[in-house]
């Protein structure tokens, strides 16, 4: 690889994702860009999204908007002003001679999910990354791991990172008892003691926010910081309606309205993303798990578990996100908050906040991990 | 978690989980046991084409096999089913199943209409349609059309091993008579299926792709030419939805109409032979119904109105394919009013 030249590739949003389309560059090519800038907007068939710059530099070369790639493909090259032109045309031609796409070379897909067993409970996880102090990613309410396909590879660049799927969701098993946050947080300790990690940085969303919040307040020392992602469980208001449409419809012309209630631009719902949400509901023992659930969590549209009141107890760094135009639980949840808390409300995004604004969620997150002690 | 298997695969699968499932389930059948228990033959093919292979060593009292007499047959299916059972028979070529139509059309079919809502038939016949194997004539056609014709009959003509596998077990826990078409090119065909049991609700198309131009209403088989003819069709700008029916009763004339009412253009590929089938059943609703948003004729592209020709080459020319799918869009993209 030529020094000074670093490639931009097509990421890999999610474990069907083989291809995706370069939408439109946020930097024109000949601009500096900084690590971590907004600078291509990727669309996939489930849903768009940023590409943030992985270095500094100047962007030197780009894709044509419009062109779909294969993930791993070349979509830009980000190089120092001094590198010639004929230096990364040499580089483009070599990465283009080398390149074999993913459904030609099984090997290139990246991690699989694995199972273990936990709790009686069937589990199925992703990792990504290696060593340092381990997270774990836990998702909401009828979601699964993919809830965190922007996410997931940048958070974990320097450590492990566990994204689970919840018992009753995902392809983890369906069966539950009551449905109630002390039965999944007993679950979420038996699936880290079940994976050899006693500690990890938890992050959760919504429905997940609140089991994240319920394992650092009820099992001191687990925790290692906590980034609740408009979180379940600090206050009672939520949207039932939403609760009720979810775990009712069965069919795509009846949920569609409910899953863009996700998201503050509904235009971000693709018909593929209806269609896996469909798919998971459709099989054996997930529409009880979604009732139990419900009944157990949101009665009447209520939310049972109010951990407010105990924040203050928290010793571990935590961040609280929310998207201001959150349909699903409201943003005051998120104001007159402790002050050993940070509190970061995210304008026009909505409750899907990890998904519509992966690269300031990203960020946060790290941020909160970089204030934890070690 | 989902893996790759093929439709062949998934149908079995399907099979085998609601067996396990409920034991009201049965399977009947020519040769589907295929042997099995004979002389302690344990794993015998499973039906001409493999599907109901193992399941006899897993359930011996529960895979029947029958003389090859498809009324009484079938005819006692539909008969343990208003008895309390939930069979799954088989009935090799639906081009054999003119012998038990009185057992299909004039039984199973009117029993919960003529006895007041109160009887049900939860019966499932399963059977292979399909031009392409050089079986000549008689071990050739489609003929969903004419159960579709019949109220009173559920018909599903899956495309997929997902739809196959989901539509399967819908069928068996359903309460009314299904017909389960399986195109016989389709069963090598694989493709991503849950481990788990679901199912996929009747009367609910699905979107094989998204498109401004064109509407492709199809099913079966013709889902996979219309995809062939979209990829080709895309190199030169054109955009086709391409709309699978999965079920021709129910029909989801909602999105039917959803679409048509977005591209304004309609092509209907069909594999059944082109009178009064599908294709011409669509074009009367979107006539009736969305005429005002037809920007171009509606076109069918369905087979010659002759029985499957034995002869390979004739054979090949009979079967609708992506050059007659890509030609038919472009006819009706070029239409000048």
């Amino acid at each position: 690889m030529s020094a000074g030249i670093h490639k931009l590739t097509m990421p890999k949003w999610g474990l069907s994702m083989t291809e995706g389309k370069v939408v439109a560059w946020l930097v024109d090519e000949g601009a500096e860009v900084d690590v971590g800038a907004e600078v291509v907007e990727i669309e996939t068939e489930k849903v768009s999204s940023v590409l943030e710059a992985p270095h500094s530099g100047v962007l030197r070369r780009v894709a044509d908007v419009g062109v779909s790639v294969p993930v791993a493909g070349l979509i830009g090259a980000i190089a120092d002003a001094s590198v010639s032109s004929a230096e990364l045309d040499v580089f483009v031609a070599a990465f283009q001679e080398n390149f074999v796409p993913e459904e030609i070379e099984e090997e290139a897909a990246g991690p699989a999910p694995e199972i273990v067993e936990a709790n009686g409970k069937t589990l199925r996880y992703l990792q990504r990354g290696e060593g340092g102090e381990p997270a774990i990613l836990i998702h909401g309410f009828g979601g699964d791991l993919n809830n965190w396909l922007f996410n997931h590879e940048a958070l974990s660049a320097n450590r492990s990172v566990y994204a689970l799927d919840l018992p009753g969701h995902g392809s983890s098993s369906k069966q539950l008892e009551s449905g109630s946050v002390a039965e999944l947080t007993g679950t979420l300790t038996a699936f880290m003691d079940a994976i050899g990690v006693p500690r990890a940085h938890l992050v959760g969303h919504s429905m997940g926010g609140a089991i994240a919040l319920d394992l650092a307040l009820n099992h001191p020392g687990r925790a290692l910081s906590l980034v609740l992602i408009a979180p379940a469980g600090l206050g009672p208001e939520i949207n039932g309606d939403y609760i009720e449409g979810f775990t009712t419809a069965s069919r795509r012309r009846d949920i569609k309205p409910h899953i863009e209630k996700l998201f503050a631009d509904p235009s971000a719902v693709s018909r593929q993303l209806i269609d896996d949400i469909l798919k998971y509901k459709r099989i054996d023992g997930v529409d009880s798990a979604l009732r139990t659930i419900a009944a157990a969590l949101f009665p009447q549209g209520r939310q049972a578990l109010v951990l407010r009141d105990r924040l203050a107890e928290l010793s571990v760094p935590t961040t609280i996100l929310w998207g201001g135009e959150d349909d699903i639980i409201p943003v005051s949840h998120a104001q007159d908050l402790p002050a050993n808390l940070e509190t970061q409300v995210l304008q026009g995004k909505g409750h899907m906040v990890q998904m519509e604004a992966p690269a300031e969620v990203n960020r946060s997150i790290v941020s909160c991990w970089d204030r934890s002690p070690s | 978690m989902a893996r790759i298997i093929t439709f062949q695969q998934a149908i079995g699968e399907a099979l085998g989980q609601e067996m396990e499932r409920d034991e009201s389930v049965i399977v009947m059948g020519e040769d589907i046991a295929g042997g099995c228990g004979a002389d302690g033959e344990m794993d015998a093919w499973g039906g001409v084409l493999g599907v109901t292979k193992g399941l006899w060593a897993r359930f011996p009292d529960r895979v029947l096999d029958t003389p090859i007499s498809e009324s009484a047959f079938v005819g006692a299916a539909i008969g343990a089913a208003t008895a309390g059972l939930r069979p799954v028979t088989e009935l090799m070529f639906v081009d054999f199943m003119g012998v038990c139509f009185d057992q299909i059309f004039n039984q199973a079919a009117k029993f919960r209409y003529m006895f007041g809502g109160r009887a049900a038939t939860p019966v499932v016949i399963r059977t292979m349609i399909g031009a392409g194997l050089r079986a000549a004539a008689q071990h050739s056609q489609c003929l969903y059309p004419l159960f579709t014709h019949i109220p009173g009959l559920k018909c599903v003509v899956p495309s997929t091993p997902y739809d196959a596998k989901g539509l399967l077990i819908e069928a068996i826990r359903d309460d009314d008579p299904v017909m389960f078409f399986e195109h016989k090119l389709l069963y090598s065909l694989e493709g991503e299926v849950p481990e788990e049991s679901y199912t996929l609700p009747f009367g609910e198309a699905n979107y094989v792709r998204e498109g401004d131009d064109v509407t492709i209403i199809t099913l079966g088989r013709m889902v996979h030419k219309s995809t062939e003819a979209a990829d080709e069709l895309t190199k030169d700008g054109i955009g086709c939805e391409i709309i699978d029916l999965r079920t021709t009763s129910p029909l989801d004339e909602e999105t039917i109409l959803e679409s048509v009412e977005k591209t304004g253009r309609l092509v209907v590929v069909d594999e059944a032979s082109p009178r009064c089938n599908i294709a011409t059943d669509i074009s009367a609703i979107v006539a009736q119904k969305a005429f005002d948003s037809l920007k171009a004729p509606v076109k069918m592209v369905c087979p010659p109105h002759t029985p499957v020709p034995f002869s390979s080459v004739l054979e090949d020319l009979y079967i609708p394919d992506a050059g007659k799918v890509a030609g038919a869009v472009r006819d009706v993209m070029t239409h000048k009013a």
